[in-house]
């Protein structure tokens, strides 16, 4: 039982080391590109709100990056602290693929990021653009090599086993483009746009609030409630198409979110309830006859399988899933919600003017990345019992380290990132908190920040360079 | 067979690299103990403050590097070294932010608790890299490609000894360090700490490499026994060679003699290090042709490897060229 056991707080220390990455690097994916497209219009346009705004999320994006990297540290060594089995037998197709990952991000920092965050006033306007251009290109090279590794775990091809039960990879081009890999793809990266379209937006409510009139929070808000209006709706889209493409290669995961244990003609949609796993049914459950056949079939008759056609030891936890998913697709319907909200506003000209609308914005600050941890929750617990989905059991990829020593690191993580990305996280409060200003300043000289990483230009201003 | 070797010696470097790199800026933590005056301390965090990023970095590429290329050893090593491990990212993470955090802090009362997470921090994450070492030395038991021994089976007298030899070591780097960017009372007190830190790491020096023949009777027979000796007697010759150029280096004041001294040393010891284990990367039973990925994993990453690494590097280099010169209070580097 105590192996058991172990499993499990290796798992949630698994969760909870990457659930704190991970919404470090959604946010620098989101930002870089928010970014890009700022000096774009500046410099498509001249105007100084532009640059005002550009410069102000700068400061934010320093920071975010900088506790992106600490955290990254740790992620390099989960694998082998407590999934060693699962790194001698997979680390040959994952590890080169998460190893091309840091190579991009240590590419990207020693190359482009100095100069974008310092080199604007030293640098030409268009070799600054590029090198803007270049970091949210690279953040998005990166989240491509994980997206890769972590897509091919879903849905494994391209490689051989040894009889010792070793992945040997046979064919790079499957491995790489498997055949979740592109949905999951699309569906994080337009999710990281979401997450920080809300975070700016609401950032802009709260400034709007205090002052009407100004430009910088004005075109903020503006430009997140379009994001809402347009990027929200391709996102329940791409949802859709992703569900598919895991119904067809994870049948059990959808099984799992939909809370459907038995196959019949005319699938329901269950809306609410609690999957029993002991029981195998739904307590208390909410459904909507035939909508489930035609989400995930579109046919009035189509069935999906029930949860009871696969083993009982090859299900995923249901209860987890189900309730997951629910936090993800409410929370994408409520920013579609809002866009629209918005768009009817804006056409009656009081976008600006709406006081209820700059309450809502503020308080789905978080509902981006509310909605992208869940929707990793769905996709990751889906998988169980499984690491690499078919092939190797969770149970069989785990460390030969006993619960103590998990569960005593665990409490180490659990404490020392508490302290750490909680100061981290209050630095960045500070930061949005005050209002942007015209002629915003960059970031402040004199305080080393991480992320300067280790570009030359910052040593421009002493007059060193040669 | 070539491809695992020319692995095997990008690993080796890469984390060589971070030795030599983080070890100096770690260092210039674990100083924080006996320099305690705040205009010293900020010149001695912005000397390291352009580099110390990229320094750090090297140890995701050997980690990284390891479990790509190496799975078995990757697989093994860490839930061996386990609290050691978790330790030293735990302190990592502490010191990274400490860095940063103690130019934003507030009040004296924040920047004093930051100073010392740093301080506390960059000693601990020495300190383990020691016992990672020396755990890694003196064996790991394995079974069916999976560890197979107990909780503390890594904490003896030997690895406890290699971490304070660490310590002392990257103490000793940090000090070189400041003695070529700094100037001033600090520079001087950091000579004479220089002399003290040197005694007592070549003192950790001998310890340590006399000891490690004793683990095994494989060390024994390379380093002593003939004709290995022709190819190892040269390392303790050049370690003492390099102790009298950093004693007149030292003496006549020079800058940047000593650091380059100190590197030196550290160089030497992983040669050491080397010739100890080639060809086994988990003593006493993992050679490297053991550990190796399959040779379609190899080659797969190198291509970036070739491209990614020499421009990193070349990057690197050019960062320091840009940041030489001595640094003054008062004095930021952007």
């Amino acid at each position: 039982m105590s192996g058991a056991d172990a499993v499990l707080v290796a798992r949630a220390q698994f969760a909870f080391t990457i659930g704190f990455h991970i919404v470090l690097p959604a946010f620098t994916i989101g930002l870089a590109s928010y970014l890009a497209v700022l000096e774009a219009l500046w410099l498509a346009t001249g105007r100084q709100v532009y640059l005002d705004v550009f410069q102000y999320w700068l400061k934010a994006f320093a920071i975010v990056f900088a506790m992106g990297v600490v955290s990254g540290v740790v992620m390099a060594y989960q694998f082998g602290t407590n999934w060693a089995r699962f790194s001698d037998k997979a680390g040959a197709v994952v590890g080169p693929l998460m190893g091309y990952e840091v190579l991009t991000a240590f590419f990207l920092e020693a190359g482009f990021l100095g100069i974008m965050l310092f080199g604007r006033e030293r640098v030409g306007r268009m070799v600054h653009f590029a090198a803007t251009m270049l970091v949210a290109i690279g953040t998005l090279i990166s989240a491509t090599w994980i997206l890769a590794a972590n897509s091919w775990m879903q849905t494994p091809q391209g490689y051989t086993l040894t009889p010792d039960g070793r992945f040997v990879p046979a064919d790079w081009w499957q491995i790489i483009f498997n055949p979740s890999f592109p949905y999951r793809l699309v569906h994080m990266v337009i999710a990281c746009y979401l997450s920080v379209a809300f975070v700016v937006g609401a950032v802009g409510a709260y400034h709007l609030r205090r002052d009407a009139q100004s430009q910088a929070a004005r075109l903020m808000f503006s430009m997140a409630m379009w994001m809402a209006l347009v990027v929200a709706p391709i996102q329940v889209l791409a949802g859709d198409q992703h569900g598919l493409n895991t119904l067809r290669y994870q049948p059990a995961k959808v099984a799992a979110l939909e809370g459907d244990w038995d196959t019949r003609p005319g699938t329901p949609l269950i809306l609410f309830g609690m999957p029993n796993m002991e029981e195998e049914r739904t307590d208390w459950a909410v459904e909507v006859p035939h909508l489930g056949a035609l989400v995930l079939t579109h046919s009035w008759d189509g069935s999906i399988k029930g949860l009871k056609d696969f083993p009982p030891q090859d299900r995923p936890p249901s209860p987890v899933v189900f309730w997951a998913f629910r936090v993800m697709v409410g929370l994408g319907f409520l920013m579609a919600a809002v866009g629209l909200w918005a768009a009817y506003l804006r056409m009656g000209g009081r976008l600006y003017a709406s006081r209820w609308l700059q309450r809502v914005a503020l308080a789905m600050a978080p509902s981006g990345f509310i909605a992208l941890l869940s929707g990793w929750t769905v996709t990751e617990v889906g998988r169980q019992p499984f690491t690499v989905y078919g092939v190797l059991r969770t149970a069989d990829s785990v460390s030969p380290v006993g619960l103590p020593g998990v569960a005593g690191s665990l409490a180490g993580f659990v404490v020392v990132y508490l302290i750490v990305f909680g100061a981290g996280f209050l630095f960045l409060l500070r930061v949005v908190r005050r209002p942007p200003t015209v002629g915003e300043s960059g970031l402040p000289p004199g305080v080393p920040i991480r992320s300067a990483g280790i570009t030359p230009i910052v040593a421009l201003d002493d007059g060193r360079m040669p | 067979m070539i491809l695992t070797l020319i692995w095997a010696c990008v690993i080796a470097f890469a984390v060589l690299a971070y030795v030599l790199l983080d070890g100096f800026d770690l260092g210039v933590g674990i100083l924080f103990a006996v320099e305690r005056h705040g205009e010293d301390r900020d010149v001695m965090v912005n000397s390291v403050a352009p580099v110390w990023d990229g320094n750090e970095t090297w140890l995701v590429l050997g980690g990284g590097g390891l479990l790509a290329m190496f799975p078995l050893a990757y697989s093994v090593i860490l839930p061996a070294l386990y609290p050691a491990i978790i330790a030293m990212l735990l302190a990592l993470v502490f010191r990274g932010v400490s860095f940063e955090f103690r130019f934003r802090a507030v009040t004296t009362r924040g920047r004093t608790w930051w100073d010392g997470a740093f301080v506390c921090g960059s000693t601990l994450a020495a300190f383990c890299q020691g016992l990672v070492l020396g755990g890694l030395l003196q064996g790991i038991h394995v079974e069916d490609r999976v560890y197979a021994g107990g909780w503390w089976d890594w904490l003896t007298g030997f690895t406890v000894l290699c971490g304070v030899a660490v310590v002392f070591g990257y103490a000793l780097q940090g000090t070189c360090w400041l003695i070529w960017r700094t100037e001033g009372a600090l520079q001087q007190r950091c000579r004479r700490h220089a002399l003290v830190l040197a005694v007592v790491t070549l003192g950790f020096i001998v310890v340590v490499s006399l000891w490690t023949p004793m683990l095994n009777p494989v060390f024994m027979q390379r380093w002593f026994g003939w004709p290995g000796i022709l190819l190892t007697s040269p390392v303790p010759i050049l370690v003492a060679l390099v102790g009298w150029v950093f004693w007149r280096g030292l003496s006549l004041r020079h800058d940047l003699t000593p650091f380059l001294c100190a590197q030196a040393w550290f160089v030497l010891c992983y040669a050491g290090l080397g010739i100890s284990l080639w060809p086994l990367i988990v003593p006493p039973g993992i050679t490297i042709w053991d550990a190796a990925a399959p040779p379609s994993s190899q080659a797969f990453l190198l291509v970036g490897a070739v491209v990614l690494i020499p421009t990193i590097l070349a990057y690197t280099g050019y960062a320091y060229w840009v940041f030489r010169g001595k640094v003054r209070p008062g004095m930021h580097y952007h």
